[in-house]
Parts: structure tokens; C-alpha cells; sequence
């Protein structure tokens, strides 16, 4: 493939980035600045920031190959991203920004009166966070080396630098600005080629999917277009697990719920999550064309790594000056999907960890709150950045989704008890936690470096949130019964602040 | 004593005020969840009792990608929608109740 039109995209995306994150920079002071932009962020601008920061690669490439390989049971994937945010809607948006926190261990400790759950959370946004930045990493590689030749670590560590110098620059303030151009970008560069791509697949006369090359290619139409894995009951169970980790995990993201902090009250946050909805169900409905068309004229991508079907599919069907200008487009939305979802998870750990361990008194003297969120950042990135280059062949959109099942594990049980059920106790949050996480985590490394088998105990493994959901909110109910006398004196008052609307003056703790 | 101060005093009847408007958005959510169950969610029992299904198509598209790759996300904005505008109503007759003082 011709590399030119790549590096003028890279390069194209990477400056813009730079040049915005510095703009706002302008306006970034405090550490209120850095961690939640002071709370001054408007619906619309705020809507365009999430869905930017996350449509990540997975969205961007893994979802269009993914249907191009295994068909329609992988649209669960998008539309359970999307759903996500629905039941993030009806269930924590408007009380989570009441709650008056920065982070979801602020947010447990407010709650619960407790630093042992403060931890607890603190270790576990931290694990989310880089379980969900090694794939950007990872696939930020295989996109530079697929796009403009060169080995795959210069891609992780192109991406990882823009990101710490933007992150460590501005914080949240300067990074919104950046996010918010990120989705529009990422949604032309997605858009106009498919819909060229739609024009020319008409003008050759609506060919329809290609004969089936050999037995490397998933020839058997009925299967590619069921809304089920494959394998009867284990298939069900693959399809509605995927489901229960994406609906749930979204609440739990440690990249999505900071931003709910930046809204300026609770029904902004609904309007947000509204638009949020309407941002992505569009962008979502774009990567099943590339699917579709990549069955018609590039079959061969679905056996060797579909990951790069969005990016070789305009080169495939349109040759000379179209075609270049459209490869350059989605290497340029690819590259501004890597760039957005890792900024946003590394503000969500950096903002933890300095919180955590940055900013507590060492040895008589502490950092203060700027510095100690641009050394939290370094060691946010650098971390993931190094272990994405020691390899791991399992695909982007996988190792996202095993973020989702932890997610949906341990922070969903905790947010709809906490928020819902005066009843939650610290010996219940701490046990669920600990159920939740430990099973899905365990899961998920095993899963990542452990060889598949079609047993149903890897079945069980592969996609654990359908038993490890249930599991942890049954064990948090089930310890907070028992120690239903330790549950917070200031529930009541706490209730109130998440519930009841700021218009009406009551006193909130 | 005005219904904030129930509230704020932490009486038993603050604790019904606030109490009731927790139940009423709990249900709230309760419902659009199970809405968004017996739709989107019972697709996958639908086509695994309907083998056949997968086979239909309308035009050239297969009818499983219509439904989940086109008209899920439209559906899921209008639930959206009607949630807030709900969730909203319960909020404003809190707010009355609490403005209203009792004579």
C-alpha cells in the first residue's frame, strides 16, 4: 500500500490534536481545571467529548472486521455500547453528578465513609484503565505499520506521546476541546468514504458477496447473518454474557464517568447522555457497510486479521487519487480513535492515582495537585505503552470487551446499591468488589494468555460477565444484610443530595 | 414547619417526601429497563427459537442486521427521551410539593 497518504493523515490529525490541546491550555489553571474542566462544560460540547473519547479503536476498526469475519452476532458489540449509555441514563447519571464527586472512588468514599472501598476502587479504575489502553496501543501499532510500513511499537509510541504531552499539558479543560473535535472527525472520516464506497459498489451493479474462496472464508450466508454466536446453548450464552458486560459496563468505565463530573448539574447530565446516545447510535450504524462491503470485495481480509479491513477496503475498491484520498481519511479517524480513548483513560488514572499517590504526604513533603496529576499521567501511559509492545495476539474489540465484563463486575453493583439501596454497608461493597473483580479479572487474564479451547468452561471464561454480575451484586446484598448495623449514619442525608433536584434548596450534607 | 424542613430535620414525614420520590424514579427505571429487555434484549431468545429467521431478508439486507445495525439506535434515543421527559415530571412535582407551605 502506498504510505504517503497515511503519514500526511498522521501527521494532519497529530498537529490539529496538538495545536487544540494547546489552545486550551489558555484556559487551564486550577487543579479543578485538570481534573473536571470546573464543572463548566455545556451539554452539547459535553456529549461531543464522550463520544469522542469513546470511539476507540475498537469502534473504529475492530467492529467492521469483526462483522466481516464472524457477521451479525458481533453487531452486539455497537449496540451494546450504545444501550450502555441508556442504562447509565435511567439508573446513575443525574445522581452520580449530584453526588458532588471528582472520581468513582470519590464517589465510594462519599458515600460509604470509607478509605478501605476508596482503595479498593482507586486499584481497580487503575486495572479498567489499562486493561482498556493496552488494545489502543496495541492496535495504534498494527494501523501505523498496515497504513505507512515501519515497525509495529513506532505506532504505540507515537500515540503515547501525543497523548502525555497533551494530557500532562492541559488536563480535562484543554482535553475536552480536543475530544469534541475527535468525534466529528472520527465520524467524516467514517462516513464520506462509505457512502463513495456505497456509489461505487452501485456503479458496479450491486454485486452481491463474493463466491466463497476456499474454506478460509465463512461462506455460509444464514450463519453470517443470525444475531447468535455459533455452538447452540453456548452461543446463546456468549451472545446475551456480551450483552449483560456491554448494557452494564458502560456505567463503570472510569473514562466515561469522570466526564459526568464536568456537567454543571443533574439534568444536564441527562441531556448529555441523551445527545451521547444520539452521537453514537449514528456513528455505530456506519461500520456494518464496511462490513458488508468488505464480504463483496475483499473476502481474503476476513481469515487474515480483519482489524484492517476499514482501512484497505477504499484502496481495494477504488484505485488512484479517490482511493488514496480515502485511505488517508480513515487512517486519520483510526489514529484520532487511538489518540481520544487513550487521553481520556489516562486523565481518568492520572486523576487517581495522584489523587491516591500523588499527592499524599511523602517523607514530610507532598506534590501539589498539578504536578502530582502530570507524574500520575506519565505513570498512566507508560505503564499499558510498555506491555502492548510484549505482544498479545488476541483482537482489539476482545480485550475491550473483557474491560467491559470487569467494569460491569465490580463499579455497576456498587453504583446501582449505592445509589439505590440505602442498605449498602462497607463489609458488603468491599465483598462485592473483591467477588466481582477477582472473577472477572482472573477471567480475563486467563483468557488473554492462556490458549482457547471450545470447552464450556472457556466459553465460561471467554465472556464471564453473565455469571460474575449477578455474582458480585448477590454477595454486596447478601454481607450488607449481615452487617446491616454498620450501614453509614448519613445515608439519609446522602439520598437526598442525589435525589432530589438542585433547583429545590434542601440542606445536602 | 415547611415540607424542606421535614426534610432537612430528617423527620418521618421528610423521610416519606424524599423516600417517595426515590421509590417513583426507581420504577421509573425499573420499567424503561424492562422495556429495553422484552425488545432488544429478547432478540437473541427470538432468533434462537426462530432458526429460520435468520434467513429472511428484506430487499438484500438480512433482517437481523436491520433490526440491530439500523433500528435499534433510533429506539434507544426514543426511550431515552421518554425517560428524561419522566424522570423530569416526578422531579417538578417534588419541587412543588416542597415550595408548597402548609397553611
Amino acid at each position: 500500500m502506498d504510505a504517503a497518504p497515511g503519514i500526511v493523515a498522521i501527521v494532519l490529525v497529530t498537529v490539529a490534536t496538538l495545536a487544540l490541546g494547546a489552545y486550551g491550555l489558555r484556559f487551564s489553571r486550577t487543579t479543578s481545571d485538570f481534573m473536571v474542566a470546573s464543572r463548566a462544560v455545556g451539554p452539547r460540547m459535553n456529549a461531543s467529548a464522550i463520544s469522542g473519547e469513546y470511539l476507540s479503536a475498537a469502534s473504529f476498526l475492530g467492529v467492521a472486521g469483526l462483522l466481516l469475519t464472524f457477521g451479525a452476532d458481533m453487531l452486539w458489540y455497537p449496540v451494546g455500547w450504545t444501550a450502555g449509555y441508556l442504562v447509565l441514563l435511567v439508573l446513575v447519571a443525574a445522581p452520580l453528578r449530584r453526588s458532588g464527586a471528582y472520581t468513582l472512588p470519590d464517589f465510594a468514599e462519599a458515600r460509604l465513609g470509607s478509605t478501605a472501598v476508596r482503595r479498593t476502587c482507586s486499584l481497580l479504575v487503575v486495572g479498567i484503565g489499562w486493561l482498556y489502553l493496552l488494545p489502543q496501543f496495541q492496535g495504534a501499532g498494527i494501523t501505523l505499520s498496515s497504513a505507512v510500513g515501519g515497525p509495529d511499537w513506532l505506532g504505540s509510541l507515537v500515540v503515547g506521546v501525543v497523548v502525555l504531552l497533551n494530557v500532562t499539558a492541559g488536563g480535562m479543560r484543554s482535553i475536552t476541546l480536543v475530544q469534541a473535535f475527535q468525534y466529528w472527525l472520527k465520524l467524516t472520516a467514517l462516513l464520506v468514504p462509505a457512502a463513495v464506497l456505497l456509489v461505487v459498489w452501485l456503479g458496479d451493479g450491486r454485486p452481491g458477496a463474493a463466491s466463497p474462496a476456499g474454506d478460509t472464508f465463512p461462506g455460509d450466508v444464514v450463519a453470517w447473518s443470525d444475531p447468535l454466536a455459533a455452538g447452540g446453548p453456548q452461543g446463546l450464552y456468549l451472545t446475551y454474557s456480551l450483552i449483560i458486560a456491554t448494557f452494564l459496563g458502560t456505567m463503570g468505565l472510569p473514562h466515561v464517568v469522570v466526564r459526568f463530573y464536568t456537567n454543571p448539574d443533574g439534568r444536564a447530565a441527562r441531556r448529555t447522555t441523551l445527545l451521547v446516545l444520539v452521537l453514537i447510535g449514528f456513528f455505530y450504524m456506519i461500520p456494518p457497510v464496511y462490513g458488508a462491503l468488505g464480504r463483496v470485495y475483499a473476502p481474503e481480509l476476513a481469515a487474515a486479521g480483519s482489524d484492517s479491513l476499514v482501512l484497505e477496503l477504499p484502496g481495494l475498491m477504488l484505485g488512484g487519487l479517490g482511493g488514496q484520498v480515502l485511505t488517508g481519511m480513515v487512517v486519520g479517524g483510526a489514529f484520532a480513535a487511538f489518540l481520544s480513548t487513550s487521553s481520556g483513560l489516562a486523565i481518568a488514572v492520572a486523576g487517581v492515582l495522584s489523587q491516591d499517590v500523588f499527592t499524599r504526604p511523602f517523607r514530610g513533603r507532598r506534590l501539589s495537585g498539578v504536578t502530582g496529576f502530570r507524574a500520575g499521567a506519565v505513570v498512566a501511559v507508560v505503564v499499558p505503552a510498555l506491555v502492548a509492545l510484549s505482544d498479545s495476539d488476541v483482537g482489539v474489540a476482545t480485550t475491550v470487551g473483557l474491560a467491559f465484563a470487569v467494569a460491569a463486575s465490580t463499579f455497576c453493583p456498587l453504583l446501582l446499591l449505592g445509589i439505590w439501596w440505602r442498605g449498602l454497608t462497607t463489609a458488603g461493597a468491599l465483598a462485592g468488589l473483591l467477588t466481582g473483580g477477582l472473577g472477572s479479572g482472573l477471567a480475563a487474564l486467563l483468557t488473554l494468555y492462556t490458549a482457547q479451547s471450545d470447552g464450556w468452561l472457556d466459553v465460561l471464561l471467554r465472556r464471564p460477565a453473565a455469571w460474575s454480575v449477578p455474582l458480585a451484586l448477590l454477595v454486596m446484598v447478601v454481607v450488607s444484610l449481615a452487617t446491616r448495623r454498620t450501614a453509614p449514619a448519613h445515608v439519609t442525608r446522602f439520598m437526598v443530595r442525589l435525589h432530589t433536584p438542585e433547583a429545590v434548596a434542601l440542606d445536602r450534607g | 414547619m415547611a415540607r424542606k424542613g421535614e426534610v432537612d430535620a430528617d423527620t418521618r414525614l421528610g423521610g416519606l417526601y424524599v423516600g417517595s420520590l426515590l421509590r417513583e424514579q426507581l420504577w421509573l427505571a425499573v420499567r424503561t429497563l424492562a422495556l429495553l429487555t422484552v425488545t432488544i434484549g429478547s432478540l437473541p431468545v427470538v432468533f434462537h427459537v426462530l432458526p429460520g429467521l435468520a434467513s429472511v431478508h428484506v430487499g438484500p439486507v438480512p433482517v437481523a442486521w436491520l433490526v440491530l445495525g439500523l433500528a435499534s439506535y433510533p429506539f434507544l434515543v426514543v426511550l431515552a427521551w421518554r425517560y428524561i421527559r419522566r424522570a423530569e415530571r416526578n422531579e417538578a412535582a417534588f419541587a412543588e410539593l416542597m415550595d408548597e407551605v402548609e397553611r
